[in-house]
Order: structure tokens, then sequence, then C-alpha cells
């Protein structure tokens, strides 16, 4: 590993301070400390946001927003028995990644800022657009599972791997964010960004930006009752998506009122599948309308690798995932949370 | 030969105990020291730098700026490297293969070591490593298995010629009424032990220490000395605890050479640790195979002949086959029988035995193509496999030392409940709509003895001390093992102290083959025995002994004494013997022994049958393997509870076989690019539902005095070819390459 220097801000306008190019925030280390391990990343100083003030805590406002400070663990988060009330395919989601270890240490803000799975961009000696800006794509003709079928670019196919994100997205969550110019909030649908010609430009955050909390809309609460997360994966826990989608609706009287659906694991960001929202809008739920939605979702799909099963199975996943949401949300969390195994496994963690 | 009595006394009462691992306090306390817990004084650290090319030359190494770097000491290049005594291509032992040294720039695979870095901290010698930044002249890599011509080779460590034919392949075939012809591909695996390889060496003048996971402990220090020009005497390898081995640690591999290579060249202590990344290539491992099997049957479902070809993957500079057309020699019973390998010489890494070698992927595929063929005559996949029982050894004739594989079906299946299987596939679902299926596969694998001695040790106070140099991979070594040597004295296990893992006891054996029980066991019993024997002489011999004028021949030891079998009250307290003969203590040796005439005429093979459930979603295509049920027939069990844990681990290395274990190769560059455990992907514990282990006793009067088989490896067999016919009868679906993943279903 590089040398690097080791700085922990007690405040929030010191590690603005102390932030300058090369630098990095380091959250729960999950993601960049492997990325430093194999060369991928190297930060000449690491910012650790620890023993920053008040960004652990996750609070409802007057307005009935939450507001999740980019400090929360992942397993806080989804173990927070009102959050997962009302956001339960948030909880869901969160519950589906990684291990109980990585979601103790791992925090939200960390979560949305996690790097593609892309094995080229892992490993350095390879040519990758987005680790270095012009040098090319190994993934294009090499090996991997994880390549997308939407919104890639020649520069670059890689996927967002997180599962926190998709269920954010289709809820419309805000990101609260800092920097030397001030704070600022943008949209969750705006924060990630599709790979074009400048795949290293990840997301919205500018320079020496942080995050400093997430925010999820009350009206983001009403889709409680029917809201569910699937994740199908190459075993049965402890894996990467190989596509996930977050649905939810609003049902009143056998109507569909609201729609959300969002996909995992297709595109370098998550993917908000508007079209599908409103074809499913005003209509009674059933298997055809959740197929018709999915083919929606999916029209502009086009493989980037050897991956044109993706497809197929990615509408799939989104029509299940919008059947289950229809049946409801679970009175409990799945003891295999996100999987299409759910309903076999007896209650236990 | 098989009952289900309850077995003779003659062991004594500690064999047959689920004894908790002796071990297993230190484990979980962390005071059991692994080989990278060692911290001499004045320790360097050593770093491997890996090739992340395939085929070509290092051009360029940028050693001057490693070495500006604080705290980098060396950087070993093949222009500095200093020599060794022993050739590297040579094979010092029989369990060796060719080593990369630094003997040249050449790169032969992806993960070769082409320097090493020293440093006085892991920090400092990891970015010297970096900051080489290495410069190739590249080739284009061969990684596939169509991607060079099949040869001839001499198959390796494992000993059976590349070919092998019985009976009359051409009549049979002629003969058949029916047959199938089909290919399964297995993918590269790589041995992946909890603890990666490592090494702390130390010299002191020509003798040298190592503290080195070892599976081979006195047949490693042979294969070190040869490199390093000195009596393998003067190399003593501590290996108390391996954190798993699986076949890849009983060899001498390049990384720990050059590690007590800068150990000499610096006179300083030094300790190299891999990485997980640095695990994939340089150590071993499974190599990927494809095999052809032609079967055919006649009318009444009898098999006419199994024709099994394998190809499989080697290195470019050394010779390891994987033998998996030998699983079709001892298990079924046909007219004929052959089976072949050829290897492709590919830019990976030399292959290694790897748990199972041979038997896994040979097994994978025909129990697959037993399935086919049952499916062709219609029958029950068990039916069919019991219609071609062998009863003797197919091919050559030669009786079974034992062979309980009846009862393994027939108990396996009860329990599983295998007669309410519907013949048809994709007939069963479950009530959420998961398609299930039911599949078998019959698990094999030989039970070989190696070389072993011991040293028991009886003492005035009434214990024992037992010595042997074996390796306790996690498997309950330390445990099973003091069970086996505390009846032979007829003493409580409490009364037993043993030390082991240490190369200068006797030599212990190899901790492979499944035969290491069987093997160090014996060894240790014999050694019993002989204290006994003496005693027995002594006590005979004296008047004051109730034993006086006894026939030596009818001394049994039990509870502490020397009794006359068949009359009990006829005995004395073995210190008491001792005692009167004024001795300290009384020393026996003894050797690990397997008679040759029974080795020569007679079948020795552990069996099994293994049950398997999947479910699977039928429009997602995920799967789940919901039930396992083996049952296996090995000889005498020491430690049920050991022993089930080591069938249980086979099953679940079965699972993550037929399900999950690929290494990716870049095809440019040939480098493995899922080199990390969140790409490699093995089962984990929610992959893992109901999993039954059924052990059916077995008394063995040939495989060796105590009756021991072996129980390490067997469980990988039966159980892959199980899934993948429990995947074709959910599905109707029949894959014919391994790991099955979601996208070969849709
Ligand atoms: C083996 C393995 C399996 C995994 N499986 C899954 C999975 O199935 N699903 C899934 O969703 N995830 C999975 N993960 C990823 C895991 O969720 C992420 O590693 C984790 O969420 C990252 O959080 P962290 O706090 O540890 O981030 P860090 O590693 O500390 O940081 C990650 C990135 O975020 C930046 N960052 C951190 N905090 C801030 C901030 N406040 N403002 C701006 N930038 C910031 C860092 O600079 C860095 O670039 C897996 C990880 C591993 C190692
Ligand atoms: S897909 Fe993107 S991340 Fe992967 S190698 Fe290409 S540019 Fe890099």
């Amino acid at each position: 590993m590089k040398m690097f220097d080791f700085i922990r801000p007690a405040s929030i306008d010191e590690a603005i301070a102390a932030w300058r190019p090369g630098a990095a925030w380091l959250g729960g280390g999950t993601n960049l400390v492997d990325l430093m391990k194999t060369g991928a990343a190297q930060p000449d100083r690491l910012i650790d946001l620890g023993r920053l003030p008040g960004l652990d805590r996750i609070e409802t406002g007057a307005e009935g927003a939450t507001r999740i400070g980019a400090r929360v663990g992942n397993a806080d988060l989804a173990r927070d028995a009102d959050f997962a009330r009302r956001f339960p395919m948030v909880a869901e989601a969160l519950l589906s990644g990684a291990s109980g270890q990585l979601r103790n240490a791992a925090t939200v803000a960390g979560n949305l800022m996690q790097r593609t799975r892309c094995p080229y961009f892992q490993n350095p000696e390879t040519a990758c657009n987005k680790r270095r800006p012009g040098t090319g794509c190994d993934a294009r003709g090499g090996v991997g599972d994880n390549y997308a079928v939407l919104g890639w670019s020649d520069d670059c196919i890689a996927t967002h791997p997180s599962d926190f994100c998709v269920p954010l997205a289709a809820l419309d969550a805000v990101v609260e964010v800092i920097g030397p110019n001030g704070a600022r909030e943008i949209a969750f649908a705006d924060f990630h960004h599709l790979p074009g010609t400048t795949p290293d430009r990840e997301t919205a955050l500018e320079p020496g930006e942080l995050i400093l909390a997430l925010r999820l809309p009350a009206a983001a609460a009403e889709f409680a009752g029917h809201a569910r997360y699937l994740k199908l994966r190459d075993r049965t826990s402890f894996a990467f998506a190989t596509v996930s989608a977050a649905a939810a609706l609003k049902i009143e009287g056998g109507i569909i009122t609201g729609a959300r659906l969002a996909l995992g694991a297709v595109a370098a960001k998550p993917w908000r599948a508007a079209e599908a929202e409103a074809l499913l809008t005003g209509h009674a739920p059933d298997a055809a309308l959740f197929d018709r939605a999915a083919e929606a979702a999916l029209s502009d799909a086009v493989p980037a690798h050897d991956n044109a099963w993706k497809i197929p199975i990615a509408r799939r996943v989104a029509a299940r995932a919008l059947a289950l949401a229809a049946r409801g949300t679970p009175a409990r969390m799945p003891a295999l949370p996100a999987s299409v195994f759910a309903a076999e496994e007896p209650a236990h963690v | 030969m098989s009952d289900t009595m309850s077995r003779p006394m003659r062991f004594g009462s500690n064999s047959g105990q689920p004894l908790t691992r002796r071990d297993g306090l230190a484990k979980v306390t962390g005071t059991a020291t692994f080989a990278a817990d060692n911290h001499p004084r004045n320790l360097l650290y050593a770093v491997c730098l890996p090739a992340t090319i395939a085929r070509g030359r290092v051009a360029h190494l940028d050693v001057a700026a490693a070495e500006a770097h604080p705290g980098v000491s060396h950087v070993m290049t093949p222009q500095n490297r200093p020599p060794l005594q022993g050739d590297p291509s040579e094979k010092p032992t029989m369990f060796s293969f060719r080593i990369e040294v630094l003997q040249d720039d050449t790169v032969r695979y992806a993960g070769q070591p082409i320097a090493m870095v020293l440093g006085e901290t892991i920090e400092a010698a990891t970015e010297g490593a970096r900051l080489l930044n290495p410069r190739y002249e590249t080739m284009t890599p061969r990684i596939a298995l169509d991607q060079n011509e099949p040869e001839a080779l001499e198959p390796g460590a494992l000993g059976r010629p590349a070919d092998v034919e019985h009976g009359d392949m051409q009549t049979a075939r002629n003969s058949a009424a029916q047959g199938i012809d089909v290919t399964y591909e297995t993918a590269p695996q790589y041995h992946n032990a909890m603890e990666t390889h490592a090494v702390v060496a130390q010299w002191d003048g020509d003798r040298l220490i190592l503290d080195m996971p070892s599976q081979a402990l006195v047949l490693s220090c042979a294969g070190y000395a040869h490199f390093f020009g000195i009596p393998a005497g003067n190399v003593t390898l501590r290996s108390p605890f391996l954190g798993g081995g699986f076949g890849s640690k009983a060899i001498p591999t390049g990384p720990q050479v050059l590690a007590i290579l800068a150990a000499r060249m610096t006179g300083r202590p030094v300790k190299l640790m891999l990485t997980r990344q640095q695990m994939f290539g340089p150590v071993g491992h499974r190599g990927a195979t494809r095999q052809r099997l032609r079967l055919g049957t006649d009318d009444a479902a009898a098999l006419s002949f199994i024709d099994h070809e394998g190809v499989s993957e080697t290195s470019s500079f050394d010779d390891f086959l994987e033998p998996a057309a030998n699983a079709s020699q001892g298990l079924y019973a046909a007219q004929a029988l052959r089976s072949t390998h050829r290897g492709v010489r590919l830019d990976v890494g030399t292959p290694s035995p790897m748990r199972a070698p041979g038997e896994a992927s040979g097994s994978a595929a025909l129990e697959c193509a037993m399935d086919e063929m049952a499916e062709a005559t219609g029958l029950d996949p068990l039916e069919f496999r019991l219609r071609n029982y062998a009863e003797t050894e197919p091919g050559t004739g030669k009786p079974y030392s034992s062979k309980a594989l009846r009862e393994c079906y027939a108990e396996g299946a009860r329990r599983f409940g295998w007669s309410r299987r519907p013949l048809a596939p994709r007939q069963m679902q479950d009530a959420d709509g998961m398609l299930v299926g039911w599949g078998m596969g019959t698990a094999l694998f030989p039970c070989p003895m190696f070389a072993a001695d011991a040293r028991a040790t009886l003492r005035a106070d009434g214990t024992a001390l037992f010595e042997t140099s074996a390796a306790d991979m996690g498997q309950g070594a330390w445990t099973a093992l003091a069970q086996i040597a505390a009846d032979s004295l007829g003493l409580p296990i409490e009364k037993i102290e043993f030390r082991s893992g240490n190369s200068t006891l006797p030599d212990g054996g190899i901790a492979g083959g499944s035969g290491h029980t069987a093997t160090a066991g014996s060894a240790l019993d014999a050694s019993g025995r002989d204290v006994i024997r003496q005693l027995g002489s002594m006590a005979a011999a004296d008047p004051a002994s109730p034993l006086h004028g006894a026939d030596n021949a009818t001394f049994q030891a039990r509870d502490g004494r020397i009794e006359v079998e068949g009359d009990p009250a006829r005995g004395e307290d073995l210190a008491a013997i001792l005692h009167r003969a004024g001795l300290e203590q009384l020393e026996g040796q003894g050797s690990a022994f397997r008679k040759p005439e029974d080795a020569e005429n007679r079948a020795m093979n552990a069996h099994g049958a293994v049950f398997a459930e999947v479910k699977i979603d039928p429009d997602l295509c995920q799967m789940r393997v919901t039930r396992l049920v083996g049952a296996f027939a090995a000889g005498r069990i020491i430690n049920p509870r050991l022993a089930e844990s080591q069938l249980m681990g086979g099953m679940i290395w079965g699972v993550s076989f037929a399900l999950h274990e690929k290494a990716q190769h870049d095809p440019r560059t040939g480098r493995i690019m899922n080199a990390d455990f969140a790409g490699y992907h093995i089962p984990v514990n929610a992959d893992i539902r109901d999993l039954e282990v059924i052990t059916i006793h077995e008394d063995d009067p040939y495989v060796n005095a105590l009756g021991i088989k072996g129980v390490g490896e067997i469980g990988i067999t039966g159980t892959v070819g199980a899934i993948a016919n429990a995947i074709r009868h959910a599905t109707g679906r029949r894959i014919r390459h391994f790991p099955i993943r979601i996208e070969d279903l849709l």
C-alpha cells in the first residue's frame, strides 16, 4: 500500500479544509481499503469521517421526511424498526447486501459512493477508462458477469453494484452534500452518472464535496404497504446482484394509484423505470400488466457483453418484484431478505 | 462385509467416541499458533510480485524505485537471485512439482512470482513490490482447453498409467443394445484454504528452521533441503496447526523457497504470507477437464462398456494431469472399461492434487453420464446403479476388502425418501411454486496407506507419550490419532501426551489421499502395541506377576492393565510391571502397515451414496440445494463427530463444485480476474440447508490392523453428480458443464 496521510477531523469545517486533490473520504473502509490494497485507489490522504459529529443519526423531521446521517451503518439503518416499517424495501435491500460483518462496518454514504465491481476496474495493470481516463476498456472482450444492458457507452460498460441505491432511486431520495462552496442538495436521479465519454465522473459530487445525509421524502412512506426488493444472485447470500428490482405500489380500491420501479445491476446507476411506472398507474394489478411494465422497463436494453441473457431475466425479475409488491409487504422481514427463496426459510437472524 | 453389531472391545474405549477437538479451546481463544503467528526478532517481511500476464517475458522492473522506498531492504529478481543448490526443475520428492524461483525472466503463467521484495514492515515490502511496476513483452496466452492440442503425458505424481483398458471394448460396443455419447466440462478451481501459504524461515549456520503449514512435514524437509544443498536432517519444520490444506500444502512451492533463500541471503529471519490473490497460480489448482463418456447397455440394462476419455489442462512446463477418467475404473460392473488421459499444455500454473483429485471431476461426469444412461434405459437412477453393482472390482476381478455400498444406497435412499421420486423430470413443485428435483450419485474414494513411524513411551506414573509428525489441517488429527494411541495402551485419553506437528518427531507421513488417520494411526497403534508386547514378555517371565507363564499372544491392554483375553481377572497394571522391572519408562516403535498380500489381492475403497434435492425458481432460475443426504461406508470410524464433519465438508465442496467455483481467465492476458472471495464463489452458510451424513458400519480386516479407511475426500464424489442430476430432474434440462449457473437454465 502506498504511503498516505491519515487525518481525523473533529468538525465538518475541518474536514472540508483538509481536503485536497488526491484525498479521499473514509467511511467504513469496506470498499475503499480493498481498492487501496489492489492499487486501484491510491489516495495520498485519507480523511476519516468517523469523528464528525451528528452524522450517525436517523431523524424524522416535522414534514415527515426521514434524514439519514452519512455515517449511519448499513446494518443500523436496516435494523431501525421505525425506518424499516416506513421504508421496508430499503431495509430489505440493505439486508440483502454483502454480509453481516460488512453491513456493520459500511456506512450509507459509502454505499452510495461504492465503486463498480468490474474486475478490470478493480485490478490495475488493465486498461480502464474509469480508473485512468483515455486508456480504453478491457472489460470489452474480457470476462466478468456483471456488465450493463442499459445506459452503457463504448467507453464503459460497468454497472453500479449497490442494492441500497435501487430503492432509494425508486423513492426519490435526496442527497445532502457540503463542500468548499457550501451546502447543496442533489436529487437521487441526478446523483449517479451514466458513463458517456467520461466514465470517471461517476457522481454529481464536485471535488471536495462530502455527503452529509440522505433524505427520504414523507411521500415515500406511502408505499410502505406494497414494497419489495428482489435480488437474483449466484448464491443464496453474500453475492452481488445478478439483476435486482425495487418495486413499490400504492393500491387504492383495487387500482394502482402510484407505482415505483427501479432496477439494479443493469446500468452504471440504479435504473429508474419511469415508463413502466406510468404504464402501471391507473390499472388493476395483474400478471399481464406487470409483464408489460417489465417489458417497457427493458425496452431500450442492449447487451454490452456476452450478457444478452440478462435482458429477459431482468424483465422477469421486474415483473416478479411487482407481483410480490402487489401481494403486500410481509409483516416480518424475511430471513433471506430479497431472495427468491424468502418464502421458504424459517425466520431467523 | 458389513454388520450393524457393536464392534469388538479390542480397541478399548476411546475410539468410536465423538470427542470434541482437543485443540478446540486453543483455536477459539487464539492461542493456537499458526505459522505466520511467529515473530522472531529481527524479522524481515517478504512480498512476492506475481505476474499479471500468463505468457511472455518481463522486460523491465523498476528496481531503483522499489529500493528507494523507505523500509525496503532488498529486491530479489532473476538478475540478483542467489543460486540454489538444487535445480528447481528437478523433483526432489515424489510429491514435488517444478517450481518457479526467478530462474529467468520468462513468464509461464499469471500469478508466477517475478520478483520478491524484502522490507522491515509488510507495508514497506508491499509498496516496494508495487513500485516495481513491471513491463512485459507479451505473447498470446493459451488458457482454454481448445487452445492447444491434447498430448499423451506421463500422469504426474498420481501413479497409474494414463490409459487403462479391461475387457474387449470392440465386442462390448458391438453387443450393446443402446448407448450414450456425452461430453462434460469442469472449470479450473483453486485451492483456497482459510490460511494462505506462509513461512517463517530462520537459518542457523547450515541448519534451517521453518514455521510453515505442511501436510507432509518430513517429506517437505527433504524437498527444501534439496534446494539448499543441506541434509534433510538439518531442516526442522514446525507445523502444529494448519488452516486447511486441501492438497496444496503438501508440496514445496516457489514463493516459499524464495523466502527461505531470502533468509539465507540476508542472515535474518524472513516471513512470507501469500495474499488471497496470490493463491491463484503458484500453489497448484484443480485443472479444467473435458471428459467424453460413452456408455452402452444390453437389453437388460447391464452395462456393456464404459469408455471414459479425459482431457485436462496442465502447465507448459510440468506434467500433472487431473486423473479424472480413473473414476470409471473401480465402480460399476461393465464387460469392458477404458479410461484414457490426455493433457493440454496451457499457460497456467501447474495443476496439483486438490481435495479428491481425479475422483471429484471424474465422478461429476461419470455420475451424470450414469443418469443419462439410466434415463435411456427407462430405469430409476438408483435401480440402474444397483443392476450394475460390482461385486468384485471391475476389470481386475479382485475382491473388495469390504464394500457396504449396497447398505449405503439402501439407508441413504430410505432417509431421503427416494422411493417417492417420480421417474420423469419436472414433476415436482413445492407450495411456493419452486421446481423440485431429486438426484443421486455414487461416491467412491480409494484408501491408500503411506509410510509412517511413531514412538510410544510408557512412563512410570502410568501416563504415556506418543510422538509422530502428523498434520492437523483442522480435520482433527490431534484428537483422532490420540484416541487410537490411547487405545493401543488401553489407557484413557487423559493419560496420553501426544506430540505432533514437528518434523523432528518420527515421520508421520502425508496428510493426503484420505489416508492420514489410517497411516499415522496404524503407526501409533503399532508403537503402543510394541510397548505392550515388551511389557507382556517381562510379566510372563516374572514369577512375581499374575501373568507369569501366560502366553503373550493372549494379552490385551485395557483399563491401564495387561489382561489375559477371556480371563480379565488375570492381569496386572502397566505401571506395576514397569516398576518391578526398575524402569523409569519403556519405549515402543511402530510403523504403518498393510499386509502386502492384501494390498496386492484386494481392491480397497471407501464407498457412499449421495442424494440431493434442489429447488429452482421456474422463471428466475436461481437454484438452491435444499437437502443432501450422504451415506458412507468408510471402514472403522475413530471419531464420529470429526468424521461426519469431514464428510459434510466434502459434500459442501460438492455444492461448490456443482454450482460455484470457477476461475475466470482474461483471454488476452491469461490473468485470473476473479482472484478473491468476492468474485470466486464458494458456498456460504445460507447455501447449505439440510445436510445429513450417515455412516454405515464396516469391518475391514484387510485395509490395516485398525480397519480404518478414510473420510477426507469421498464426500465430494457423488455429490456433484447428484446435484446436476437433481437439476435435470427439476427442470428437464441437462447441463453438461460445471459450475451450473442461472444463465444456463434460462
Ligand atoms: C465482499 C463484499 C461483498 C459486498 N456485497 C455487496 C452487496 O451484495 N450489495 C451491496 O450493495 N454492496 C455490497 N458490498 C459493498 C458494500 O456495500 C460497500 O463496500 C459499502 O457500502 C461501502 O461503505 P463504506 O462506508 O465501507 O465505504 P468506504 O469504503 O469507506 O468508501 C467507499 C467510497 O465512498 C466514499 N465516501 C465514504 N463516505 C463518504 C461521504 N460521506 N461523502 C462522500 N464520499 C464518501 C469513499 O471516499 C469511497 O470512495 C460488498 C462489499 C464487499 C467487500
Ligand atoms: S467497463 Fe468501465 S470500469 Fe470496467 S474496464 Fe471498462 S471502463 Fe473500466
